[in-house]
């Protein structure tokens, strides 16, 4: 079996972390709390800590994404970003506090549920199925929303049919958009580095979420191809999909971004606008290194 | 496993680019592959004649033994490894427990039709009207294994699946109603007349060696139809990587749960053709030495391939018994047929790790877990 690809402390940790009990009620003082429930929230991280064992990787982070936007989280090394993306794409379970896709709970959904749900992802380190071709790993995306039974696919039923033609040309048309139709056929191992990112962005849309979130996709590139990605990212937003976007590269991020949350050490310390954010006193001593209380 | 997904878009991809007999073949247009293929199956109907080839055909059977035995004997063992094949070989779940499924179905034949068995004043049915029920009882078993299983891989499941077969083999054994190593006698023959004979009697095994064919050939077609479609990527995937599967909206445990159903119940049509066959069954056949060598002929044939899990499967029944009649300064090589049988597994899997007819696939995640433990 393949090692998980993540950092080994918090794979560990999260086997801690999961049994770890419900999530503490949500009663209106939390939500008073928050100020106005925003209307338009198509994804709402409310009052969320996450601990691994005594570890606390999250501490009571609320924000709330709008349908539509390019939304940022930011933060430095080790500020929880990743941790606060598996917690909303079901890998992690959240000690207390709750997350709202469309208005509904996802904490403790299954995983594949989520995604079925409208929430799509990318990994930090590119997890692709090696061995597929680029076309199979889109496929695989695709298939999500794909009601083949083992009897249909047994049996050649039309179903069978139907469903691979249909989701054969989204997943090519996929690739087209995010320019590496001409690499279809090749096992995805043996794709640049550069092309299996957007390979694995290209097999999240074809998930047809409503939000993506993109992990640290430029990590890596060069500014040639972050100039690309940007333009990627924009043009998939343009297709009326909500993005969510980690990265410790501020430059990026203000480029591309509406808004912007940026944590440190689990804690939220800032939100609003990218100009915003980059004047903010807390965030400029979180990136600099200067002691908090003496910004 | 790929010529699907990307056979009209490039005329050369990574598969089928690759030169060798497979290569040539995956270029082939659709009819010369089923020229070949049914040619192929042709050929295997004719097996029980190869001794009357001059030269090479009494080189080839064993002296002394029935060859259309050793040919259903064969056909048996390659129906387990096709179906050991979709567990291990597709969905990457290591199974060491499969000789239990071959046991279930087995004994459900066993019990619904001998005489022997309590239930014969209720059931004391025919043997057809027994194969469904117990293929059911296969899948059930099938889930059963699975289900407590789904959160374990690798060397767990390993362990967990092994002690599943020995339940089965104890209760077998240690059991009034399974009856042990009395067994079940009586077990009724396939039906069917041919110019007012029976066909399934006991003389001539040749009949069983073709029923053993058409049912190998049902199952090449239902898997292959199932790994070229969303099923078979789903397996795939969850072999790869199955966390990024899961994410990807993979239903992990369902396709998880059904691979150890379809290769339970595969593993359970060769028990039931087993039971028809000998008409007689005991505990000491479905030993876990079986489960072993099925899964040494799979991934000896080449683990994820089809062409490669029908190779494995035959040669684990053919070798041992081919040693059988060879003497060497008076001792006859049958009695050390299975450490001879382990050296040829050792000397192949030092030549060809990735199998006899390797997948492709497989072979390049060898290569690259290889590669992860030497970096060059």
């Amino acid at each position: 079996m393949s090692e998980p690809h993540m950092d080994t402390p918090e794979e560990l940790d999260r086997m801690n972390a999961r049994p770890i009990d419900e999530p503490a009620p949500t009663g209106a003082d939390q939500i008073l709390d928050q100020g106005v429930r925003d209307p338009d929230a198509l994804l709402e991280v409310d009052h969320v800590t996450l601990r691994f064992g005594g570890v606390v990787a999250l501490n009571d982070v609320s924000f709330s994404l709008r349908k539509g936007e390019i939304f940022g989280l930011i933060g430095p090394n080790g500020a929880g970003k990743t941790t606060c993306f598996n917690a909303m794409t079901g890998v992690y379970r959240p000690t207390s506090g709750a997350i709202r896709f469309q208005g509904q709970s996802i904490v403790g959904k299954k995983k594949h549920e989520i995604t079925r749900g409208g929430i799509a992802r990318t990994f930090q380190n590119v997890r692709l199925f090696p061995e597929m071709t680029a076309l199979e790993n889109v496929m695989v995306g695709a298939d999500a929303h794909h009601k083949t039974s083992v009897i249909s696919a047994l049996f050649r039923l039309p179903r069978h049919w139907q469903e691979e033609r249909s989701g054969r040309e989204r997943s090519l048309e996929l690739l087209e958009f995010v320019g590496i139709r001409r690499r279809a056929g090749d096992v995805s191992r043996n794709l640049s580095y550069g092309e299996q990112r957007r390979l694995e962005i290209a097999r999240a849309l074809a998930t047809n979420p409503t939000l993506l979130c993109l992990d640290e996709p430029a990590a890596g590139f060069n500014p040639a191809e972050k100039a690309e990605l940007l333009e990627l990212i924009r043009r998939i937003r343009d297709t009326g999909v909500t993005v969510l976007l980690i990265e410790h590269d501020m430059r990026l991020v203000m480029g591309v971004t509406d808004r912007i949350v940026v944590l440190e050490f689990g804690k939220k310390i800032a939100e609003g606008t990218p100009a915003e954010v980059r004047d903010n006193p807390a965030v400029i001593a979180a990136y600099l290194g200067v002691p908090t209380d003496a910004a | 496993m790929s010529d699907t997904a990307v056979a009209t878009e490039k005329p050369k991809t990574s598969f089928r680019g690759s030169g060798g007999v497979r290569g040539w073949f995956g270029r082939q247009p659709g009819w010369v592959r089923a020229v070949v293929a049914l040619a192929a199956a042709a050929l295997a109907f004719l097996l029980p004649y190869v001794g009357d080839i001059p030269l090479i055909g009494p080189q080839l059977i064993t002296e002394g033994i029935d060859w259309p035995s050793a040919l259903f004997n064969m056909s048996y063992y390659v129906l387990l490894a096709l179906g050991l094949n979709v567990v291990v070989g597709y969905a990457g779940l290591l199974d060491l427990g499969y000789v239990g499924f071959f046991a279930v179905g087995a004994y459900g034949t066993a019990i619904l039709t001998s005489k022997d068995s309590v239930l014969y004043s209720h059931t004391g049915w025919a043997w057809l009207a027994a194969v469904p029920v117990a293929l059911a009882a296969t899948m059930l078993a099938g889930l059963i294994l699975g289900w407590p299983t789904l959160r374990l891989r690798g060397d767990y499941l390993a362990i967990v699946t092994l002690g599943f077969a020995e339940i089965i083999r104890i209760v077998a054994t240690n059991t009034q109603t399974f009856r042990g190593d009395r067994g079940f006698t009586g077990i009724p023959h396939p039906p069917g007349t041919w110019n007012g004979k029976v066909i399934f009697g006991v003389t001539d095994a040749i009949p069983y060696f073709w029923l053993g064919l058409v049912v190998i050939i049902a199952v090449i077609f239902g898997v292959r139809n199932l790994d070229r479609s969303r099923v078979g990527r789903s397996w795939l995937a969850i072999r790869e990587d199955e966390e990024a599967a899961e994410i990807m909206g993979v239903r992990t445990t369902k396709f998880k749960l059904w691979a150890f159903s379809i290769g339970a119940f595969i593993g359970g049509l060769g028990g039931v053709l087993f039971a028809g066959e000998q008409g007689f069954i005991n505990s000491s056949t479905f030993v876990l030495q079986f489960s072993i060598l099925v899964l040494a002929g799979v991934v000896m044939g080449g683990s994820g391939n089809m062409a490669g899990a029908i190779l494995g499967g035959a040669l684990i029944s053919y070798i041992p018994d081919r040693l059988r009649g060879i003497s060497v300064g008076g001792t006859d090589l049958y009695e050390y047929r299975f450490a001879m049988f382990g050296v040829v597994i050792i000397i192949i899997m030092i030549l060809r790790p990735q199998g006899l007819i390797p997948s492709r696939r497989r072979a390049m995640e060898l290569k690259d877990r290889a590669k992860e433990v030497a970096p060059l």
